[in-house]
């Protein structure tokens, strides 16, 4: 059965592996945010302290991210392995840095001055400041940094399929290159769902905001 | 009026150096806040007003010296506890912009891990203490509520606690004057109910003056220039700094502390339509004082002065030949506006009338001058003469 060059039938056929492959795909992704959303916070609070440290942090995270993907494997691959997640990971993450730390500094310094001013008169220890006020504050600029980074990753996750991973990217570049009629079945499906994954998780993010922070889509009365 | 809720603030030789600078920011200073009573700091830019308030929440810690609370040291609390216990509101109002009203109000009694019951009940007692309807405010944000609301929602998440003693940095400098000069009067009103202590600073001499139950005023390098009532300072000004900060309208700012029920009325010669001319001028030839008598209705409500002009011949009174628009002041109306209106018209004198417009008595602008001339109370709780001072001095 096929539809132009599209082999339904192999599709149908391998379904329970395409969704291990999606399934991976997600995982390596969730993995690479939450990694770099922890690292990302710690350098956020770094520079909130010692505010000198913006201009290194961000320019380091921006020769990360500048750093060509198979360069990175390449580099990584005598040190963590080939093919091992961790691998994969150290460059997925060092690629979600610079979004990721640029939108948490940003989004804690638009925090209003007079918010700050009135918490820690009113007595709120420096934890209990950032956590009820700043970080709530910051959200929509933080989630903005989440949104970017996730669609990001979602792409250069199909680029791991070269050291052995790859998620989608395997159904894209490993069995797409592979002889036989249904290479090219493999690659479409796999860029349709990558397609479809990002798509998915950029609104999802965004429902997400939405939903946490109901403050900021009330019109301002004067 | 209930008692004071607030406690004693009491400054004892507090100075405030910043680092890298020689002047100081706050010089030596002593005051003490009586419990229940407004202090205004008020002085230019650089006077160290901000400074002064912020030590005492030590938001800025001072370098000498020592601030107590009823006698306690500020200082022998945690710092984040101490200011718990203290209502803070600020210019820009710092509401949380993520945070419902209701929620903003309860901020200190969730911090100091109030039950939900008593958090909500004691929510909406303020909201409504404010003036704003809780139902109707307590689910929405405070985008939604316009800067005179808003600032309301301070003073109410202020009061959260119920502390004793309220800081306010320039509360009212960031609304427009009709807005202003409401919040201040509401803010007065609930003042008299809660009877806090409160340190309130302000750049305007003139809101000093309105909102003060003793004024600081302060001089550049946080120098204590004169701690006062207002009328003390407006009638005795300590130095020359002192009277030009507080301008040369000192008289006229004196006179919007007094009001019209302050001063002994004059009765007036009242005079109905119809009434025999030469009994009218009979009884205004009595008065030392008056050479107008005052035309009224049937329902006792001013029409206008009669003159001896008009009292001339016999036979009864023409209300026709009246010279109309007597101005109507209140027993509420400030001295100064009573002036104004008594200078606006030919017969200097004004009628006291109550709510219904019927005459109670008149006032003259004599009798407003001699008040200015009147010894005046000082924050020693003695009269001073008006002048003492500065015939000292001079």
């Amino acid at each position: 059965m096929t539809m132009g060059p599209v082999d339904l039938g192999w599709i149908v056929d391998n379904l329970d592996r395409i969704g291990g492959l999606l399934l991976e795909h997600l995982v390596l992704t969730g993995i690479a945010i939450g990694i770099g959303l922890v690292i990302s916070f710690a350098l956020a609070l770094l520079i909130r302290n010692r505010p000198r440290w913006y201009g290194p942090v961000i320019s380091a995270t921006g020769i990360l991210y500048a750093i060509p993907s198979l360069a990175l494997f390449a580099l990584l691959t005598p040190l963590t392995g080939l093919g091992t997640v961790l691998t994969a990971e150290i460059a997925l993450v060092s690629y979600t840095l610079l979004i990721l730390t640029r939108n948490m500094v940003e989004g804690l310094r638009a925090v209003p001055a007079d918010a700050i001013e009135a918490a820690n008169g009113m007595g709120y220890t420096a934890v209990q400041r950032l956590l009820r006020v700043e970080l709530p504050l910051a959200l929509p600029i933080i989630v903005a940094g989440i949104r970017i980074a996730t669609v990001t990753t979602v792409g250069l996750v199909t680029v791991t399929a070269l050291i052995g991973l790859g998620g989608l990217g395997y159904l894209i570049v490993t069995i797409g290159t592979s002889r036989g009629s249904f290479g090219l079945t493999a690659t479409l499906t796999g860029v349709v769902l990558a397609v479809g994954v990002a798509a998915i998780a950029d609104v999802a993010l965004l429902w997400l905001q939405r939903a946490l922070t109901p403050w900021a889509r009330r019109g301002a009365a004067t | 009026m209930q008692d004071a809720s607030g406690a004693v603030v009491a400054f004892e030789h507090v100075t405030k150096r910043y680092p890298g600078t020689d002047a100081p920011a706050v010089d030596d200073l002593t005051l003490s806040v009586p419990a229940g009573e407004i202090c205004v700091l008020v002085g230019p830019s650089g006077c160290g007003k901000t400074t002064t308030m912020k030590m005492v929440n030590r938001l800025i810690e001072p370098t000498g010296g020592r601030i107590t609370i009823d006698g306690q040291d500020v200082t022998q609390l945690p710092a984040v506890e101490l200011r718990r216990r203290i209502g803070y509101v600020i210019q820009q109002v710092g509401l949380f912009p993520h945070l419902t009203i209701g929620a903003n109000v309860a901020v200190v009694p969730s911090l100091l891990r109030w039950g939900r019951e008593r958090t909500a009940q004691r929510t909406d007692e303020l909201l409504e203490l404010v003036g704003l309807a809780p139902g109707e405010y307590r689910d929405r944000y405070p985008t939604e509520l316009s800067g005179g609301e808003r600032q309301r929602v301070g003073v109410a998440r202020a009061l959260a606690a119920d502390p004793p003693v309220m800081l306010m940095d320039e509360p009212f400098g960031a609304v427009d004057p009709i807005r202003r000069e409401r919040l201040q009067n509401e803010f007065l009103r609930l003042q008299e109910q809660v009877r806090k202590t409160i340190i309130f600073v302000t750049h305007d001499v003139d809101e000093a003056i309105k909102m003060g139950d003793r004024i600081a005023i302060l001089q550049r390098g946080g120098i204590l220039a004169q701690y006062d009532t207002p009328a003390a300072i407006l009638a005795n000004p300590a130095t020359e700094f002192v009277e030009r900060f507080v301008g040369a309208d000192r008289g006229l700012k004196r006179l919007s502390l007094a009001r019209v029920r302050d001063l002994d009325p004059i009765a007036p010669v009242v005079v109905r339509a119809g009434e025999d001319r030469a009994d009218v001028r009979r009884r205004l030839d009595r008065s030392d004082e008056l050479e107008y008598a005052l035309l009224v209705d049937g329902e006792n409500r001013p029409l206008g002065w009669i003159d001896q002009h008009d009292l001339r011949g016999d036979g009864p009174i023409d209300p026709e030949a009246a010279t109309p628009g007597a101005p109507t002041v209140e027993p509420e109306s400030t001295l100064r506006d009573a002036l104004s209106a008594m200078l606006g018209s030919s017969v200097q004198l004004g009628v006291v009338v109550d709510a219904g417009g019927r005459v109670l008595g008149l006032v003259s602008v004599d009798a407003i001058g001699d008040r200015l001339r009147a010894p005046v109370r000082g924050a020693d709780g003695r009269l001073h003469d008006v002048g003492e001072d500065l015939a000292a001095s001079a």
